[in-house]
C-alpha cells in the first residue's frame, strides 16, 4: 500500500486547527513558525514571542519592516490591535510560570516517555539553547512538530534520546508527516495516520512500542 | 539638582574598569545599545565578562570586542548565529570562556540580582547537561535547579526616551532585557534617542524608574530599518549598516 507524507504546511495546518480559541501559544523557531500561517481566521489566538510580544501578528508588507519589532527568530513581525509589549523577565515568567497553553517546538528526537531533544546535536557544534528549555518545562502543553524519520530513515521517536535533552518527560503530543502521536502514561498512542499508511507499517518505521488510538481503531 | 544626563558616550563610560562584568541589552538586532558598545571598544577596558543574549554579529559591536581580545568570558543563551564568527574563533581558540544559560534563567538571574534574592530554584534545565554539577532539589514533585543571581558592574541599555532623573521608556520589542539589566548592575548607562523634561514621560507608563539608572546619554536617531539576521550588522552597530 502506498501513502503520501504530509508536507510541512500540511502538518502546520493540522496543528493550527487543533489550537482552541483563546489559547496563548508560543511557536518555536523553524518549522513551527509555519503554524502561524494556518491559524483559522475566525479564532482569536494569542501568539507569544519570548522577546516580549503578546498578540504577535504576521510579517509586515515589504518596506514596512521595523527593526524594533522582531520575533524570536529575529524576523520582522507586526503587532495585532490589542497586543502588548513587555520586558524579558515578564516574558519568561509567562513561559516558565505555566501561563502559556501551548508551545509548538521542533525536535531532533522525542522519547517514549516524552523527553525532548531539540537544542544541541552534541559534538563539535557550539552549544546554543535560547528559550527552548524554558518553554519545554513551562508551557501547559508541549507539542512537537517534526518529520517522523531522519534523512537516513531512522525514527526520531526513540526509546531514549541520544542527543542532549532539552527537558525530561515534557512532550504531550507529536505531529509528524505520518501521524499524530500522544505521549500517555500507558505509552505512545498513534492516530490520524496519513491516508494509505497502515498502522503496522507505522509501527515498523517508528521502532518503539506504539498502540493505535481507540478512536482510530474503532473507525 | 539631580542631572543624570552625560554629555557623551565617552564620558558615560569613562569609569568602566578592566575585568568588569558588563550586562549588554539587546536581542538579535533590537534594543542593542550600539553607540555605547562602540564607545566601550574605544574606551579600551579589557578582560571583560560580557552578558548578552547572543554573541555578536559581523565585525562591529560585541563581535569587535571579541576580535580585539577584550572579552574573557561570555555569559549567553544563544551564541550560535550565522554571523558570530569572531566569538566562535575566540571560543575555539580557547581565548574566551562560555557560560551557556537558558534564556529565562539568564533573565531571572539578573532579576534576582536586582531584587536582592540570594538564589532560586527553577525547573528549567533539570535533567539536562546545563544542570550538571548544580544543586538540585525536588519541590512539589518537580525536579528543580538552584541558580544564583547574576550581578553586573555595568549595564548598557538602549531606551527610546529618558529624562534627567533617569526614567526610561522603550520602543516595541527593543525593550527586551533593558529593564532587568538596569536593575542588576552597580552602574547603569542608558542611551536614548530623546531626552525630555521632567514630567514629559507619563508616570503611569514609565518602564524603568530612574532609581535603576545612573547615567543617560543621548545618541543620534537612526532609521529603524530591519536587516536580515544573518547579516545584522545593524544588530550590533549602526555604523556597519551604512
Amino acid at each position: 500500500m502506498s501513502y503520501a507524507k504530509l508536507t510541512r504546511d500540511e502538518i502546520a495546518r493540522r496543528i493550527a486547527l487543533d489550537i482552541p480559541e483563546g489559547s496563548y501559544v508560543n511557536l518555536g523557531i523553524g518549522m513551527p513558525t509555519l503554524v502561524g500561517n494556518h491559524l483559522p481566521k475566525d479564532r482569536e489566538i494569542f501568539l507569544h514571542s519570548e522577546n516580549g510580544i503578546l498578540g504577535m501578528g504576521p510579517a509586515p508588507a515589504k518596506g514596512e519592516e521595523d527593526g524594533d519589532l522582531i520575533n524570536a527568530g529575529k524576523e520582522p513581525v507586526t503587532l495585532l490591535t490589542g497586543g502588548a509589549y513587555f520586558h524579558h523577565t515578564d516574558s519568561f515568567a509567562m513561559m516558565r510560570g505555566g501561563h502559556l497553553d501551548i508551545a509548538v517546538l521542533g525536535a531532533f528526537q522525542v522519547s517514549v516517555s516524552g523527553d525532548l531533544a531539540n537544542w544541541h546535536t552534541g559534538g563539535d557544534a557550539i552549544p546554543a539553547v535560547g528559550g527552548a528549555m524554558d518553554l519545554a518545562v513551562g508551557a501547559k502543553n508541549v507539542w512537537v512538530m517534526m518529520e517522523h524519520l531522519t534523512k537516513e530513515g531512522a525514527s526520531k521517536i526513540v526509546d531514549r534520546c541520544s542527543y542532549p535533552l532539552t527537558g525530561v518527560g515534557v512532550v504531550k503530543r507529536v505531529y509528524t508527516d505520518l501521524a499524530v502521536i500522544e505521549v500517555t502514561p500507558r505509552g505512545l498512542v498513534a492516530g490520524r495516520l496519513v491516508q494509505g499508511l497502515a498502522f503496522e507499517e507505522l509501527r515498523r518505521l517508528t521502532g518503539v512500542p506504539l498502540s493505535l488510538s481507540e478512536a482510530r481503531a474503532a473507525a | 539638582m539631580v542631572d543624570k544626563i552625560s554629555p557623551s558616550v565617552e564620558a558615560a563610560l569613562a569609569d568602566v574598569r578592566d575585568g568588569a562584568t558588563v550586562l549588554v541589552g539587546g536581542f538579535g538586532g533590537s534594543g542593542v545599545p550600539e553607540e555605547l558598545i562602540d564607545a566601550l571598544i574605544a574606551q579600551g577596558a579589557k578582560d571583560l565578562t560580557i552578558v548578552n543574549n547572543n554573541a555578536g554579529n559581523g565585525e562591529v559591536g560585541i563581535a569587535a570586542l571579541f576580535k580585539a581580545g577584550r572579552v574573557r568570558k561570555l555569559i549567553c543563551s544563544y551564541p550560535r548565529q550565522v554571523d558570530s564568527h569572531h566569538f566562535q574563533e575566540a571560543f575555539r581558540a580557547g581565548k574566551v570562556e562560555l557560560e551557556l544559560v537558558p534564556q529565562g534563567t539568564l533573565s531571572e538571574r539578573m532579576r534576582a540580582a536586582g531584587a536582592g534574592i540570594g538564589a532560586f530554584y527553577t525547573p528549567t534545565a533539570y535533567g539536562t547537561d546545563l544542570a550538571k554539577r548544580k544543586e538540585t532539589r525536588v519541590i512539589d514533585g518537580k525536579g528543580q535547579v538552584l541558580e544564583y543571581p547574576l550581578h553586573g558592574d555595568v549595564a548598557l541599555v538602549k531606551a527610546e526616551r529618558g529624562d534627567r532623573w533617569g526614567n526610561l521608556v522603550y520602543r516595541k520589542s527593543a525593550r527586551n532585557y533593558g529593564p532587568t539589566m538596569a536593575s542588576a548592575a552597580k552602574v547603569t548607562i542608558a542611551q536614548v534617542y530623546e531626552i525630555v523634561e521632567l514630567g514629559g514621560l507619563d508616570p503611569e507608563s514609565i518602564v524603568t524608574p530612574g532609581i535603576f539608572v545612573t547615567r543617560v546619554v543621548k545618541v543620534p536617531r537612526k532609521d529603524r530599518n530591519w536587516t536580515p539576521a544573518g547579516s545584522v550588522t545593524r544588530g550590533i552597530s549602526g555604523r556597519a549598516a551604512a
